[in-house]
């Protein structure tokens, strides 16, 4: 859900909201295209705190029954504002929470306490976008998350390649890829369904 | 340590950032807190002021000015402070504040220029590196403070995202933030942000308020009936009010930007016409459609083309307790020349609309009112910019 200010954003996904916003994209506009594709994947909301409370408190049903499954709020961190994060974990949506390097792990503890869905791990300092290599400490960070944390862990921030995938891959429970798959959506739907397709089969060679 | 819950102004305020920079601002708070508590450290920074700001400013009679809005005009003269406004207040301080807490990097965001001058000031006293996220449009309206930024050693970094203002410099400087705050400092230059910046910069700007008040009982041997001052991010505006919250008798009046006319939608005046949502790390009003989408803000003057506003004034607008006005691009521009005309004193565009919303109340008042006016910077990094817009407007 584009927004027009994403301050955790780095240029590449920046650009892409300010195009999505020029072509007169909104909430519900995200919300139709869910619906329309119909997908047969959980689909994650990503989006700010602002659009969702323009949106008005019914937007969590209505998204909802348009198919999606959960919401992230990339400038919500918990325990920063009880009231909207209860409405945000009041259902139906799984309430997708984030830990970043920085955190300690007690407070890993109560961010993971507050979510659901999925712990939404983000793996170097810094903002959205592609990066040549992982972090050195992520499996250090990982590991600590993990002892702390029952539920799925994804990995996201700098995943751009089927090397980095797999090297990320083997250590969480998901990626999370955005930059790469914009900057590839820029040269057409086929150019991003071709990485997510290269992707897809890095992650497969993996054990499981 | 205050918790982030009750770290509020009312409704507003917060703490809504990306969860790498929460251990940042709790490192802050509690760095703060201690500094606060720390007579060294006061007195460390009480030196600055005195010694290197130029504390306490003076506050000057404006009997000519005065005599046309009938009513006596006093004014706090933060544009006789180094480097030419109330910025550095605020920019000495958290650079004392970063180099405590060892943080040798700083980052700032600016607008008209005048608090990246600031900072990059106290950065080149210190001993402190300097980056500055201008807007590309503001480092075009204020080349001279571009040049002075980078002849103390700063590094202006070019914001060509967005609007090309404030508002995406703050965010440039917040992205810098988020990857580099274990080492860095963001000092923001007004009571915006997430806590603890609002009360921060508040605290660090209220020496304005605390020395105007006894300076008025001094003088003038009496509390100002009004308190006028220009409100943008609003840093200078809470520095005068703080002082005068509690006294009931004195109002408060913040001027906005009308820009080219609350009509026709251009304009800066997030507390008149903006609604509450939340925008770089705090909640307050912001100019936004009804998607939530900010909506980008325009005043003739770099340092109020903001769409947000500091949560302390949309708790005082609340409340209340001060009253929040607007003025036009045009309006301010005559407040600009009437003040250099009537008493030598060349304000900043921001105070102009300060001047002007006083000029534009004659009659509001009797001779024996008293009205304190904050001079939050000076206007010479504007005069260039002004010869121009008078040439059109004389042309027009």
């Amino acid at each position: 859900m584009p927004f027009s200010d994403p301050l955790a954003d780095g240029p590449v996904i920046q650009a892409s909201s300010q195009r999505a916003l020029d072509l007169g994209m909104t909430l519900e506009g995200t919300l139709a295209l869910v619906a329309e594709a119909c997908p047969t994947i959980p689909v994650v909301l990503f989006s700010y705190l602002n659009p969702l409370l323009a949106a008005g408190p019914d937007v969590l049903a209505r998204a909802a029954a348009a198919g999606v499954q959960g919401v992230l709020v990339t400038d919500l961190p918990v325990g920063m504002d009880g009231p909207r994060e209860a409405w945000l974990g009041s259902g139906p949506l799984e309430f997708v929470r984030l830990v970043a390097p920085t955190t300690p792990v007690e407070r890993m503890a109560e961010i993971v306490k507050h979510g659901s869905g999925f712990v939404y791990l983000i793996s170097r300092l810094g903002v959205t976008g592609m990066q040549s290599d992982v972090a050195a400490d992520l499996p250090r960070t990982l590991a600590t998350l993990r002892s702390v944390c029952q539920l799925p862990i994804c990995v996201g921030f700098g995943i751009s390649d089927a090397a980095q995938a797999r090297e990320v891959g083997a250590l969480a429970d998901g990626i999370v890829v955005g930059s790469a798959l914009v900057r590839a959506a820029e040269s057409g739907v086929d150019a991003a369904l071709a990485l997510v397709r290269e992707l897809r089969a890095a992650l497969d060679t993996l054990p499981a | 340590m205050a918790s982030v819950a009750t770290d509020r102004f009312g409704a507003f305020g917060g703490r809504y950032v990306p969860e790498t920079l929460v251990p940042a601002l709790e490192e802050l708070e509690a760095a703060l807190a201690g500094a606060l508590a720390d007579p060294a450290f006061v007195a460390e920074l009480d030196h600055f002021l005195a010694n290197y700001v130029g504390r306490p400013s003076l506050l000057t009679e404006a009997p000519r000015f005065s005599a046309q809005v009938g009513v006596p005009v006093w004014l706090k003269r933060e544009d006789l402070n180094h480097t030419g406004a109330h910025k550095i207040n605020n920019a000495i301080a958290q650079a004392l504040l970063a180099k405590r807490m060892g943080k040798r990097r700083i980052i700032a965001e600016t607008g008209a220029g005048q608090h990246g001058v600031a900072t990059a000031t106290a950065c080149a006293r210190l001993d402190l590196e300097c980056v500055v996220y201008m807007g590309e449009e503001d480092m075009r309206r204020q080349q001279l403070n571009v040049f002075r930024m980078r002849l103390m050693g700063a590094t202006v970094v070019p914001v060509t995202s967005g609007t090309r203002t404030l508002k995406d410099a703050t965010s440039e400087a917040i992205r810098d933030w988020v990857g580099t705050c274990t080492h860095s400092h963001y000092i923001i230059g007004s009571v915006v942000g997430p806590a603890p910046y609002p009360r921060m910069v508040r605290d660090f700007q209220a020496v304005i308020g605390r020395e105007a008040r006894a300076q008025m009982l001094a003088r003038a041997g009496r509390l100002p009936t009004t308190v006028v001052a220009c409100v943008g991010g609003g840093s200078n505006a809470m520095g005068i009010f703080h002082a005068f919250v509690g006294d009931p008798s004195v109002e408060l009046v913040g001027v906005e930007a009308a820009g080219e006319g609350i009509e026709t939608g251009r304009h800066s005046a997030s507390l008149s016409e903006g609604v509450p949502g939340v925008l770089h790390g705090t909640l307050s009003y912001l100019l936004q459609d009804e998607h939530g989408q900010v909506h980008p803000a325009h005043s003739i003057s770099a340092g109020l083309d903001y769409p947000g506003v500091g949560p302390e004034h949309a708790f005082l607008k609340d409340s209340g307790r001060a009253t929040y006005v607007s003025v036009t691009d045009d309006a301010a521009l005559a407040g600009f020349e009437l003040l250099s005309r009537l008493e030598g004193i060349i304000p900043a565009l921001e105070t102009s609309h300060a001047v002007a919303w006083i000029a534009a109340n004659k009659g509001r008042w009797t001779a024996d009112d008293a009205v304190l006016l904050c001079v939050s910077g000076r206007g010479d990094k504007d005069v260039s910019q002004v010869a121009e817009l008078l040439e059109l407007r004389d042309a027009r």
